[in-house]
């Protein structure tokens, strides 16, 4: 057996990372192990093709939890995070619906669709900040089960509905209905059109498997709001150098607080010792002693294959089994010879800084999950697109540009052949689906890279490639994530913890459950 | 990114300043030249030419649309005969104001809203199941507003088809101005004497150029925002997001004034049946409102000796603020704030638009509003007083027997 270390992180993403840092700063002397060459796990930045950087998977950020970023001090550990200001919605017959932070532009470009739901934007914006600020006491609570009779869980339970009612009955109404309704049902209480429409509840499709028109696919959009950037809610940004950038601030904080980071070091096992953890085994045969041990992969890994089965109680070995970790999402980097440009809007400006959403209306969007519900990828997909070169001139070489593209729907499970089989075909998918929109883009690519659900999987080991590692759906979050009885960060082995997304409050570049098991760990 | 006003080629040319502000996504000039001192003084000695297009305007028409106007706005619009104006807020259920406006007559069955923000989907809305229209105009018109005590003579010379002479305060007539048709109302933002002109925008050029040459004899000016703003806080006119915010959009209950609160009580009609926020008005007043707008004027004695102590005079003079400041009582502790504070050019005096606990609001009360001096944070005392602050006779006499006509 090697060097002994009080807790041992299972896992470089970013939330191992923030939990790495979190029981560092709490002094205790921490080593995190991650399988690949870098850290990050789904957060990283990679050059692929020479002189351009894709964020591979993970490409922009709103969610990570201000606590986090103070606590860590991340802004010394190099982590800037750059405005994403607008959202760009190209339609096929050459329109567009443009939005930004210009509140009167924003508000004309909407009422060229329809004077009505101009007016309804900014009540919209209001009842979302609202659900924000609802959401985020949740996100900064462990999750108290509310079968427990102890007093410490009943009074935390008691304080959280105290939160939500002393919104108000009519932002604890939306609430409700946001837990319960499809996205495009909730968007459109307010609007009519449907380039409007079809964009926001696309939100509540990303990374899930459900349509617009399911029901609970309303939450994922809230999930999606409920980021904060220096004190504003549903801002989106883009660190700078790509969400690697992020991990790097969150690996440079941790090794600051005394922690070690230790790559190409896969775990094969959790070392479990009469009910007790107690260290892990690597692949290569090396122990390594712990009195902690931490897993930041999805409750698959963590429950199924770190430990034996057989060690955790049957209940929660089919819960873990029966866990919805469906992927669903693909991701398509592309490194460009010059700027793309949009039919609709030609030329440089700067509607290319920020989102294009290829959500025209939300029968597109629904058509797109029929033929993912049967097992197909979407013929035409909803691709969410980021030029990150054209907000950070470090991702690519002058007048040179990276695109990162977004794609739902690919679902882990085909319905006929592999992915192995099917990559080009998607990629292909992707790129006939944007050349509508940009009719300069095929003859502009130097380098394509297709990470379908597979390929997300193989490199991550995100079981499925679900990026959430696991779905945000209602019956697996707060105190039911990963299961009902374990959602405060234990297992039932002393001494074995989780800290991922697969934990509360799920998934995103949050920090939220990495930094909430910390704390839990070390006791405060 | 504001955009132009049908007025912008004119406007444009004469601002010398260069200092543009955005007034409902229009660009709308803060001063002409450097100094708002001429603007101002135009306004309350002469005449000047303010463009108010970014008004928003809503034209309702149909068998219902008194009705529409009786369940949304706070006023009792049935007895405005047509060719009437009426000053009105509009509330939503709990009461509180979501904005103020004026309401024209235009025909028994076709009136005119102006407001400060988008509206329209929400009297779509109130008007579901009525035979009502409600459509947007707010692109369709330019409007100009033409204030100061030479307001009438000028307009006189160029305006055919009105008798001005017997144009009412919050009366509106239709005439021409060289062959193109003009909507005149005897309105706007002053409190003094004037008129606001509504044209199609395609005459908004020729429209200027008329009234300034017309008017230059007379001493008319091209006047922006910040002479505006110290004339309507002489004159007591709220502004919205300064002097309170819309309920639509103030995330705390704070920000948000009912119309008893806002001074305007006045303007609600709880007998005439049922209107949004009704029932919560209705309980207000059996309770009392919690707030009061009032007026404040701080003592210039105090603010003299204040300043003495940094051996300075008073510097006060110049631009009105809308940074809220903190009112306290006799003991320090806070009452209030005042929204909206100006030197009054015109009446020699310090004056400040204030919201206040009501116990504090009658006239003569005492209080003190937070003043920062060389750095340092001072309270300065004021008392309490009546609304407006001034309130020429001329604002709404008419000439042929300067009798006061009823308040709009």
């Amino acid at each position: 057996m090697g060097q002994r270390y009080e807790a041992v992180v299972i896992g470089g993403g970013h939330n191992g990372l923030v939990n790495a840092a979190y029981l560092a700063r709490g002094g205790k002397r921490v080593l995190v192990l991650e399988q690949r060459h870098l850290v990050g796990g789904a957060t990283v930045t990679e050059e692929i093709y020479p002189g351009f950087n894709y964020s591979v998977f993970s490409y922009v950020v709103s969610l990570l939890r201000p606590e986090v970023v103070r606590d860590l001090r991340l802004p010394e550990h190099g982590l800037v995070i750059l405005p994403l200001e607008s959202t760009l919605t190209p339609l096929p017959d050459g329109d567009y619906l443009y939005r930004d932070g210009d509140h009167h532009r924003t508000r004309r470009a909407i009422a060229r669709f329809s004077p009505r739901d101009a007016d309804a934007y900014s009540d919209y914006g209001r009842t979302m900040y609202f659900m924000a600020k609802a959401v985020k006491e949740i996100l900064g609570t462990v999750p108290p089960d509310p079968t427990s009779l102890w007093p410490g869980e009943m009074g935390d339970l008691t304080r959280l509905a105290r939160h939500i009612l002393g919104l108000g009955s009519e932002h604890a109404y939306t609430l409700a209905k946001m837990m319960t309704m499809s996205a495009a049902d909730f968007v459109a209480q307010w609007f009519e059109s449907e380039p409007l429409r079809a964009t926001l509840s696309a939100s509540g499709i990303i990374g899930t498997f459900l349509g617009p028109r399911s029901p609970g696919s309303a939450y994922v959009l809230l999930h999606h709001y409920m980021g904060e950037i220096d004190g504003q809610f549903r801002a989106w940004g883009f660190a700078k150098g790509g969400t690697g950038g992020i991990a790097e601030a969150i690996a440079s904080a941790a090794r600051a607080f005394g922690a070690e980071i230790r790559t190409e070091a896969k775990v094969a096992e959790v070392i479990v010792k009469n009910g007790r953890a107690r260290g892990v085994v690597l692949e290569d045969g090396e122990e390594i002693a712990a009195e902690v041990v931490v897993s930041s992969l999805d409750p698959t890994h963590t429950f199924l294959n770190l430990v034996e089965p057989a060690q955790l109680p049957v209940e929660l070995v089919e819960a873990v089994q029966r866990f919805n970790i469906r992927g669903s999402s693909a991701k398509v980097n592309l490194s460009l010879d010059g700027v793309p440009e949009l039919a609709c809007l030609p030329g440089v400006g700067r509607h290319l800084a920020g989102a294009i959403s290829i959500s025209p209306d939300t029968d597109y969007l629904e058509r797109a999950y029929d033929d993912a519900k049967y097992g197909d990828f979407s013929r035409r997909p909803y691709v969410d697109v980021v030029i990150p070169s054209m907000i950070d001139p470090d991702m690519a070489p002058p007048g040179k540009h990276v695109m990162s593209c977004f794609v739902q729907y690919a679902p882990y499970e085909l319905r006929q052949g592999s992915w192995d089989e099917k990559r080009t075909a998607l990629g292909d998918a992707v790129v006939d689906t944007l050349s509508e929109y940009f009719p300069n883009l095929r003859d502009l690519i130097l380098h394509r890279q297709v990470m379908t659900p597979l390929d997300i999987e193989r490199v991550t080991g995100l079981t499925q490639g679900n990026i959430f590692q696991g779905e945000l759906s209602l019956s697996q979050l707060f105190f039911l994530r990963p299961a009902a009885g374990y959602a405060q960060f234990r297992t039932p082995i002393d001494g074995y913890w989780q800290c991922g997304s697969g934990t509360h409050p799920g998934g995103g570049i949050t920090g939220a459950p990495g930094r909430l098991a910390a704390l839990e760990i070390l006791g405060q | 990114m504001p955009l132009p006003t049908p007025f912008h080629g004119r406007t444009a040319a004469l601002c010398e300043s260069h200092e543009w502000r955005d007034w409902a996504g229009y660009l709308a000039a803060a001063t002409y030249e450097p100094s708002h001192e001429r603007e101002y003084y135009a306004i309350r000695n002469a005449a000047a030419l303010i463009d108010v297009s970014p008004l928003f305007k809503y034209d309702i028409s149909g068998s219902d649309a008194e009705r529409l106007l009786n369940r949304t706005l706070t006023r009792d619009v049935s007895g405005c005969r047509v060719g009437q104006v009426l000053y009105s807020a509009w509330c939503d259920e709990r009461g509180k104001m979501v904005d103020d406006g004026t309401i024209w007559r235009l025909e028994q069955e076709h009136f005119r809203l102006t407001a400060a923000e988008p509206n329209l989907r929400w009297l779509q809305d109130c008007g579901r199941d009525l035979e009502v229209t409600v459509t947007d105009t707010s692109d369709e018109l330019a409007a100009l507003a033409l204030q100061g005590p030479r307001a009438r003579r000028i307009l006189a010379e160029v305006l055919t088809d009105v008798d001005l002479d017997r144009l009412g305060y919050y009366r509106l007539d239709h005439g021409h101005i060289r062959g193109f048709p003009v909507t005149v109302t005897r309105t706007g933002f002053t409190g003094d004497l004037g008129y606001e002109l509504w044209l199609a925008p395609g005459h908004a050029g020729q429209l200027w150029d008329i009234l300034l040459s017309a008017g230059s004899p007379h001493g008319l000016l091209p006047a922006g925002m910040v002479a505006l703003d110290i004339a309507r806080i002489e004159a007591g006119l709220l502004l919205i997001d300064v002097d309170y915010v819309s309920a639509r959009h103030a995330l705390t209950e704070a920000k948000m004034s009912s119309p008893y609160e806002a001074g305007l009580g006045w303007t609600v009609a709880l007998d005439k049946g049922p209107f949004v926020g009704r029932q919560a008005l209705a309980d207000e007043q059996a309770r009392g409102p919690t707030w009061r707008l009032v007026g404040l004027e701080i003592d210039w004695p105090a603010l003299e000796a204040l300043y003495a102590r940094y051996d300075l005079p008073p510097q006060v003079a110049g631009r009105p603020s809308r940074q809220a400041e903190p009112v306290y009582d006799e003991n320090a502790v806070q009452v209030g704030q005042a929204t909206s504070r100006t030197f009054s050019p015109i009446l020699k005096k310090y004056i400040a638009l204030a919201t206040v606990k009501s116990f504090y609001a009658e006239p003569g009360q005492r209080l003190s509003v937070e003043l920062t001096v060389e750095f340092s944070r001072h309270r300065a005392p004021a008392t309490v007083v009546r609304l407006p602050f001034f309130d020429p006779p001329r604002k709404r006499s008419l000439p042929a027997d300067a009798t006061e006509v009823s308040e709009g």
